[in-house]
């Protein structure tokens, strides 16, 4: 058994954490040292905040050195939880207050054009992720995360949950592969998770095991709410298995592609351009396509390239892809402006839209533009275009505010 | 022996007294009239300096001795090296190694690197400071250990300070890029090229010894003589004055902060809205990250609608000095360079004119140009729910920067703010503010990336922006979800200890800064 646990981070260049050594003792009462960049305002918070949380997993004589570089309290608790943890076995979580902020829903059919990672155990880059507007955001607990932070970046992720207003992005954990995914998904899911990523995908039947467990622990938490999946495929043997995973549960709602892993296990250099990985993402959005899931594809990974991000994005575009990731927030904005609908192609879907409703009010069975004939699918693609358009707030006319929330 | 405290016009209680020296609470903005005429220096006589020009001493300690150093007196210095200075380290050795004692110290700022003169503090070379201090010299104060008060000045206030008589200078000491014997000198060659010396320019003129001190000296005449020789005593050369890359950076980065690159986008589009970005219009803004990303955000703004401007403020740097070549702004009013490009463009551009406190700052002359600049975007380390502003302390009541212009610029047309709201559970938006450097009544605008408060005194600006989709908050809506999101702070317990004023612009008093309280 440890007896010392040590959690969080410190040093020069980290802000917002805090590093915590642990040491449970055997008599001595509870001994708190902290050392605080805000302790002159927060000091007695933060003490009292250590000493209740000791109190509530029955820990009594303990030294405690705290050492804060203006975590929030979520972190606080989340770096506390950690170091207990370590050392003591125990099925208590130190759970901060839900946010009413964060208890929305999400829904199957909405837009997932950026999706933001956020490495799930650097607390810093958290608070503001919201504010940047993005589709979703990401709590990484994958490859971000260094595997000796593993066991803490979960009760940080799900602390962040719980506290961190995301403005209405869609609330995404990537959980680890394996085993370990499965207990991801254990402390995760009961905090109002809308989507989980499922890194390196390659089987159907891990996915529906997932599916599984996750059932019976919404279940087992009494939450009624769907849990949606995100396959990533970032293998060769994951390209070839894309329709049958992004079909494998009726909740995968999107099937992503993950190049930087795709083009190492086809040992090939990835560049700019993407003509080594042009298979993987066509076969990729035709899986998804054929699924009747959203095509994502990969990041793009030179955040200070604006100019071949925007270029890449629209390339993603014209192949059917519906959404990529984004590993720094300045990207959002361009990911999403480049997957937004044209001007021509609002005006053309308008139209089109126009048409069918006088067909349905005149009861005519067939809708036709000019001299073309519009099949439905086309009508639904049009409505798609316009609900789109109205969302990024593309049509003049027709404002919509909640951009400013 | 106990200062007498009384409450000034901003409600601060604040000394009569500094260092033994009568001093006015501040009585509002424009509020205070001064009276009588300004400081002079001695007359001097050509009969008593060399006839062929050559006023040149070996060294900084010689010219001292020369100058008639005594316990006591006040030796000025400037900060245009910024962090590269050395001459400030040198030239207290020089004093130390003399044995002087109790000198009161009137830097335009001092600086990290000037850490060296702490041991002079202690063994009571330097009495105190007055003049900004940066870092490691302000936590020293703020722990109490200086013997005397400090005083903080904002550059214009500086040159008030030294014009009216306040602070009388024994001697300057002008450390110049470039210099001959004469004593004419400016910044804008050599290897410590700092761009202009405008903040000795008062030192100069009003100094009873002005020492040049200079590791680039040339034969007479060295053009511009951005300071005239005429004022000057002694010229000294030495090899270094500087290390180069900490006085100007190679190339100034913006910042790639995704939210300060919010906040700047945020400010530019609030300017643009408020109608602020006209053809004609003027701006400054400062040098930090979320500054320069402002100007590129106007940038964008002004070739997007074919809007120039018809001057800028600086600190320069590439990106203004861009805007200037591409015919953007017609001038660059310039303060102080901050990178390379802005030394460049100053040596070479005659619509790059460098300016002094003087002519941008002095509250005691007949105007300055700080009042016609229709926007200036500048940083605080908190506000409060009446738009007051500090600049000096942190929340925790360390002082640790200097005002530099930043209360002569509130003087401008808009003032905004753009500043995160939370800085690392530190809340920005308060109650009250730890030290008031800035009355709310010049405060326009708050930008925080949680939304924009405008001041309600600028009804105008409200109704301008009313319309535009900006997410307009009130201050005290931003102050709570601040607290929401860090929690309530406690009160921040300081010591009764005053260790420093803080002066407005006119010289008078508006708030001191209490020694923090230091666990034992």
């Amino acid at each position: 058994m440890k007896k010392v646990a040590v959690t969080g981070n410190t040093g020069p260049r980290i802000r917002s954490d805090c590093e915590l050594k642990l040491e449970i003792k055997s008599s001595g009462g509870i001994k708190i040292n902290l050392e605080s960049r805000v302790k002159a305002m927060y000091g007695n918070s933060i003490t009292r905040l250590m000493k209740d949380g000791l109190g509530f997993f029955d820990i009594k004589h303990a030294f405690l050195d705290v050492n804060d570089s203006g975590a929030l309290p979520f972190v606080h608790m989340a770096r506390l939880e950690a170091a207990v943890k370590t050392l003591v076995k125990t099925n208590k979580e130190l759970l901060p207050a839900m946010s009413d902020s964060n208890t929305y829903p999400s829904e199957r059919e909405r837009f997932r054009f950026s999706r933001l990672y956020l490495p799930g155990n650097t607390p810093s880059m958290m608070l503001n992720a919201g504010l940047h507007s993005p589709d979703g955001i990401i709590l990484d607990l994958e490859d971000s995360v260094a595997p000796a932070k593993k066991h803490e970046a979960r009760f940080l992720v799900r602390n962040a949950l719980r506290q961190v207003n995301f403005y209405g992005a869609e609330r995404m954990v990537r959980i680890n592969q394996g085993e370990r995914g499965f207990e991801d998904l254990k402390c995760v899911l009961p905090h109002n998770v809308h989507l989980i990523l499922v890194p390196k995908c390659e089987s159907s039947e891990y996915l529906k095991e997932l599916a599984k467990s996750a059932d019976s622990i919404l279940a087992d938490n009494n939450i009624k709410q769907d849990i949606f999946f995100m396959p990533i495929i970032e293998s060769a043997l994951g390209v070839e298995k894309a329709y049958e995973i992004a079909s494998a549960v009726n909740n995968v709602v999107a099937i992503a592609i993950g190049l930087e892993d795709y083009t190492a296990d086809l040992g090939v250099q990835r560049t700019n351009e993407g003509n080594e990985s042009l298979y993987a993402r066509l076969r990729l959005v035709n899986a998804a396509k054929a699924a009747r899931v959203q095509p994502i594809d990969s990041v793009f990974s030179d955040v200070s390239d604006t100019d071949a991000l925007k270029a890449t994005a629209k390339l993603s575009k014209s192949f059917g892809f519906e959404g990529m990731g984004c590993i720094h927030p300045r990207q959002i904005q361009v990911i999403k402006s480049s997957f937004a609908p044209e001007p021509e192609e609002i005006k053309k879907a308008s139209e089109i839209v126009q048409a069918f409703r006088e067909a349905e009010e005149k009861g005519l069975g067939v809708v036709s533009l000019g001299s073309k004939m519009i099949d439905l699918p086309v009508v639904a693609r049009a409505r798609r275009t316009i609900d789109l358009a109205e969302k990024l707030n593309l049509i003049p006319d027709e404002p919509d505010n909640q951009e400013n929330e | 022996m106990a200062n007498k405290m009384v409450r000034n016009a901003a409600g601060r209680e604040v000394v009569t007294e500094i260092n033994g020296q009568p001093a006015v609470p501040f009585k509002g903005v424009g509020k205070y009239k001064p009276e009588g005429r300004k400081y002079a220096p001695r007359i001097s006589s050509c009969a008593y300096y060399p006839d062929d020009g050559d006023k040149r001493v070996k060294t900084i300690k010689e010219a001292l001795v020369k100058a008639g150093i005594k316990n006591g007196m006040t030796i000025s210095t400037h900060h245009h090296f910024r962090n590269g200075d050395l001459l400030a380290n040198m030239l207290f050795d020089a004093v130390n190694e003399l044995g002087i004692k109790d000198i009161r110290w009137f830097p335009s700022a001092s600086f990290p690197c000037h850490e060296h003169l702490m041991q002079y503090l202690d063994n009571g070379t330097i009495h105190h400071i007055e003049g900004s201090m940066n870092g490691p010299l302000g936590k020293y104060v703020s722990e109490g250990k200086m013997k005397g008060m400090a005083v903080l000045r904002s550059h214009g206030g500086r040159y008030q300070a030294v014009q009216d008589g306040e602070v009388e200078i024994d001697i300057a000491v002008i450390g110049a890029p470039m210099a001959d014997p004469f004593g004419n000198a400016n910044g804008l060659e050599g290897d410590s090229a700092c761009g202009l010396l405008g903040f000795a320019l008062a030192d100069s003129q009003y100094a009873d010894k002005v020492m040049v001190v200079t590791d680039n000296m040339v034969p007479f005449p060295c053009i511009p003589w951005q300071i005239q020789g005429n004022y000057v005593d002694f010229t000294v050369e030495v090899d270094k004055l500087g290390i180069p890359e900490r006085i100007v950076s190679g190339t100034t980065k913006i910042t790639k902060s995704p939210d300060r690159l919010m906040l700047a986008e945020l400010t530019a589009k609030f300017c643009d809205a408020a109608g602020i970005i006209r053809d004609g219009f003027s701006f400054q803004s400062g040098a930090g990250g979320t500054s320069l990303a402002v100007g590129e955000f106007f940038k964008a703004i002004m070739k997007e609608k074919g809007i120039r401007a018809r001057f800028a403020r600086g600190g320069s740097n590439k990106y203004l000095v861009s805007m200037l070549e591409e015919g953007l702004v017609d001038y660059i009013l310039d303060g102080q360079t901050f990178d390379l490009d802005g030394v460049r463009s100053m040596r070479e551009n005659p619509r790059h004119v460098w300016t002094s406190p003087f002519t941008s700052y002095n509250y005691h002359g007949k105007g300055n140009f700080a009042p016609l600049v229709d926007v200036a975007i500048l940083g605080a380390t908190e506000v409060d729910v009446n738009f007051n502003a500090n600049v000096v302390t942190h929340s925790d009541g360390y002082l640790l920067h200097g005002i530099g212009g930043w209360q002569n610029c509130l003087f401008s047309k808009t003032v905004i703010l753009p500043l995160p709201l939370v800085r690392d559970r530190v809340p920005v938006i308060i109650d009250e503010v730890t030290t008031l450097c800035g009355p709310g009544e010049l405060i326009d605008v708050i930008v925080t990336e949680r939304g924009i408060a405008v001041n309600p005194l600028r009804k105008d600006l409200l109704e301008k922006v009313r319309d535009s989709g900006l997410p307009l908050k009130s201050v005290y809506e931003l102050k709570e979800e601040a607290e929401r999101i860090c929690g309530i702070p406690e009160k921040v317990q300081l010591d009764d200890k005053v260790i420093a004023a803080i002066k407005w612009v006119d010289g008078t008093v508006i708030d001191i800064v209490r020694k923090v309280k230091i666990e034992k």
